[in-house]
């Protein structure tokens, strides 16, 4: 999977957790950039990532992601 | 860890353009309701949960919408843990239902101050209902001093006489009804198999702390949700997840979000008596394999011996205890009503007996008309009534004309058939009444017959959707295989029943004054397969008789038979016939052909004492009829 793939796909799950079709995400994207986004929706958020791509976050990687860019990287070392 | 998914539900690839358009209507909009509630009733995830759960809240905050007749449900939770994140299962799940609630959920950690604080937050909202969701971690921390079994049995005492004591006060204080989840089986075993030996099992605690909620719900007046048994169904993998309980104290994950809300919103409907009452049933390939009127008693598969007969026998034998409960029972089969009766009374392998079903509809009108028969002789309403069937046109038909009818989706394998049922839902019951246990003798069982000729189904707009395409294609090698066993096993759409050796197929395939159709037909729902089969042979006289044509009656009432004819003329007139001659042979299996040339503008020119008959249409004037099937000629779609 390219970058490009993880950020397209990443968007989409964005839209569906911010209910925002608008949002663009970038790598330094974070928390305060987009609306609505606390610690109920970062869970929610986090679920919706592992479902789509098919990947679970361990406990520390749930810890550690304050980016898309952490996201994004996770991700690329997880998904096959 | 997939998501426990409501599978019965039916998918729209319309969904998220159907959920904008309800997100851009205004707040009192009276059509809104009944949008969302279609939205509802597609298989979603929590995010589109989520989405549709905002929409009722912008649409209708603070109270239900005028034309509902329900009581408004204002229904707290009062959590251990995390549990904001499940109202929206709960209120898309009522909304599925046509219900309404408010929700309230109790400040973290607060429950038994607010419930014993008559100035509380809790108090002010004034709950309708009270549901009690306590999780594994508080309940067994009673447990981290008890190493003696006469401890652990003080600590499960005390903790049981806990909940009681405010299931009293829910009762006498806020004057709700009371509603407890389970809790969780997500506690580990110390010993393994025998952890009831051992005083400090979390896991066995857990399990005694649910057997006694299920005890004392009775005394109490308590009803159950009882998730430790659907997590025993769906793995608890896929309720709970461990990281979600460290970082955000959730012990049910979001992903179950949606089941969750099933789970309540069937108790909360069911209190107010709207689970559904029939439970209606296909037959052929549903109740057993096969079809009745082609393959006969000793050919539908039912019963032991292989596999896929027994799958349909678990079916029965669940339906049967459905039915033994008080689940009324009835049949919607298109089919020669001789015909479907017959495993009733006379196949040695049905546990079905006719004394089973309280109403039985067997003809060959629209499903949808039907089923609008049935309710009215029944006396319950359509939203009372679920419908089985394996064929997806048939269900999406009933789908589009009685939205209120309970239609779930079934997998194309019978040994799932008793499961869907199961998990969809829909008869959850809160006590069993003697009434309940003799219900469907209470029926005398209807036979309804020429009573339900009228139709009011619109089905010219269903088939217009279907997109239905018919591939047709002269006899060949490829095909004569399937050309032969259907010409050899066709017993009911068949007006001549002349079989055929595969050498006399072939035969036509070289006739060069005959044409054999073999007839593929392809909707939005896939490839139904070679569904009709045509021979035509021009006489010396100019007349193109129609020596076969079958069709199978699961694509009976599609336009199949008009579009056939225009195929057959086009036929005709190729190889220089003036007119077409059809015959009807009858047997004791076809009489729903008798009058297919009628039907289709043919004039009757000889009929004989046996029923039998000729007809004649000429071609000259012939004028094709409008179908909605496009037609093309070829291999595939």
């Amino acid at each position: 999977m390219t970058e490009a793939e993880i950020y397209e796909r990443l968007n989409s799950v964005f839209h569906a957790v911010f209910f925002d079709d608008a949002i663009q995400v970038k790598a330094e994207t974070s928390a305060p950039d987009v609306d609505g986004w606390d610690s109920v929706a970062h869970v929610n958020l986090m679920v919706a990532v592992e479902s789509e791509f098919g990947i679970e976050f361990t406990t520390q990687e749930l810890e550690s992601m304050d980016t898309v860019g952490d996201m994004a990287r996770l991700i690329a070392a997880k998904a096959k | 860890m997939a998501n426990p998914e409501l599978y019965w539900l039916p998918q729209s690839d319309r969904w998220l353009s159907d959920v904008k358009a309800v997100e851009a209507l205004p707040p009192g909009d009276v059509t809104s309701w009944d949008a969302m509630r279609a939205l509802a009733g597609i298989r979603i995830d929590f995010l589109q949960t989520m989405r549709l759960d905002r929409q009722i809240g912008r649409l209708f905050p603070d109270a239900q919408p005028d034309a509902l007749t329900s009581q408004p449900i204002r229904l707290a939770i009062l959590g251990t843990a995390t549990v904001d994140h499940l109202c929206a299962g709960i209120r898309v799940a009522l909304l599925r239902r046509g219900l309404w609630a408010a929700t309230y959920v109790c400040h973290y950690g607060m429950m038994q101050q607010e419930l014993f604080d008559t100035n509380s937050d809790l108090h002010r909202f004034a709950p309708t209902h009270v549901l009690f969701s306590i999780d594994a971690a508080n309940l067994t921390s009673a447990l981290d001093t008890a190493t003696e079994p006469e401890q652990a049995r003080a600590a499960l005492a005390a903790a049981v006489g806990d909940i009681r004591g405010m299931w009293k006060t829910v009762r006498e204080t806020l004057r709700a009804k009371v509603i407890q989840q389970t809790v969780v089986p997500r506690q580990l075993s110390l010993m393994g198999s025998n952890d009831h030996r051992a005083p400090a099992s979390r896991d066995w605690f857990v399990s005694q702390y649910n057997d006694a909620l299920r005890q004392c719900a009775d005394t109490d007046g308590a009803d159950l949700v009882a998730v430790d048994r659907r997590i025993a169904q769906d793995g608890l993998r896929a309720w709970h997840t461990p990281n979600l309980w460290h970082r955000a104290k959730q012990e049910i994950a979001p992903g179950a979000a949606p089941m969750y809300g099933e789970l309540v919103a069937r108790v909360l409907a069911a209190q107010q008596g709207r689970s559904h009452k029939c439970l209606i049933l296909d037959l052929d390939n549903t109740m057993w394999g096969g079809v009745i009127g082609d393959d006969g008693l000793q050919g539908i598969k039912l019963g032991q011996g292989n596999a896929y007969g027994e799958a349909f026998l678990a079916f029965q034998s669940y339906v049967r205890d459905l039915g033994r409960r008080g689940v009324i029972l009835a049949v919607c089969s298109k089919n020669d009503e001789a015909n479907a009766i017959a495993p009733f009374v006379e196949h040695p392998e049905m546990l079905l007996r006719k004394e089973d079903i309280a109403c039985f509809v067997a003809n060959w009108n629209d499903k949808a008309s039907n089923i609008r028969a049935i309710a009215k002789q029944l006396n319950i309403g359509l939203d009372a009534c679920a419908f089985v069937d394996d064929n997806p046109f048939e269900r999406n038909l009933v789908r589009q004309e009685l939205p209120m009818v309970a239609v779930p989706e079934m997998s194309e394998d019978p040994a799932s058939y008793a499961q869907t049922v199961a998990d969809a839902g829909y008869f959850e019951g809160l006590s069993l009444t003697d009434e309940d246990l003799t219900r469907n003798q209470l029926y005398q069982a209807n036979w309804e017959r020429e009573a339900l000729r009228e139709s009011s189904t619109d089905l010219g707009s269903y088939l217009r959707g279907l997109d239905m395409k018919m591939v047709w294609r002269l006899f060949d090698q490829v095909g004569a295989a399937r050309i032969t066993q259907l010409i050899n096993k066709t017993n009911q759409f068949n007006l001549t029943t002349r079989r055929y050796t595969d050498d006399e197929v072939a035969a036509v395939m070289d006739d060069p004054a005959a044409f054999g159709l073999q007839i593929r037909l392809i909707d939005r729902f896939g490839d139904n397969g070679i569904v009709s089969i045509i021979i035509g042979r021009l006489q010396p006289d100019k007349n193109v008789i129609i020596d076969t044509w079958l069709m199978s009656c699961r694509v009976l009432g599609r336009q199949m038979e008009e579009a056939t004819l225009n195929l057959v003329a086009a036929e005709a007139k190729r190889l220089g016939g003036h007119s077409l001659v059809g015959e009807y042979r009858p047997t004791k299996k076809n009489g729903m052909v008798k009058e297919h040339y009628q039907r289709l503008g043919f004039t009757v020119i000889e009929e004989q004492e046996d029923g039998a008959s000729t007809s004649r249409l000429d071609l000259d004037g012939f004028e094709p009829a409008e179908t909605f099937i496009k037609v093309t000629e070829g291999s595939d779609a």
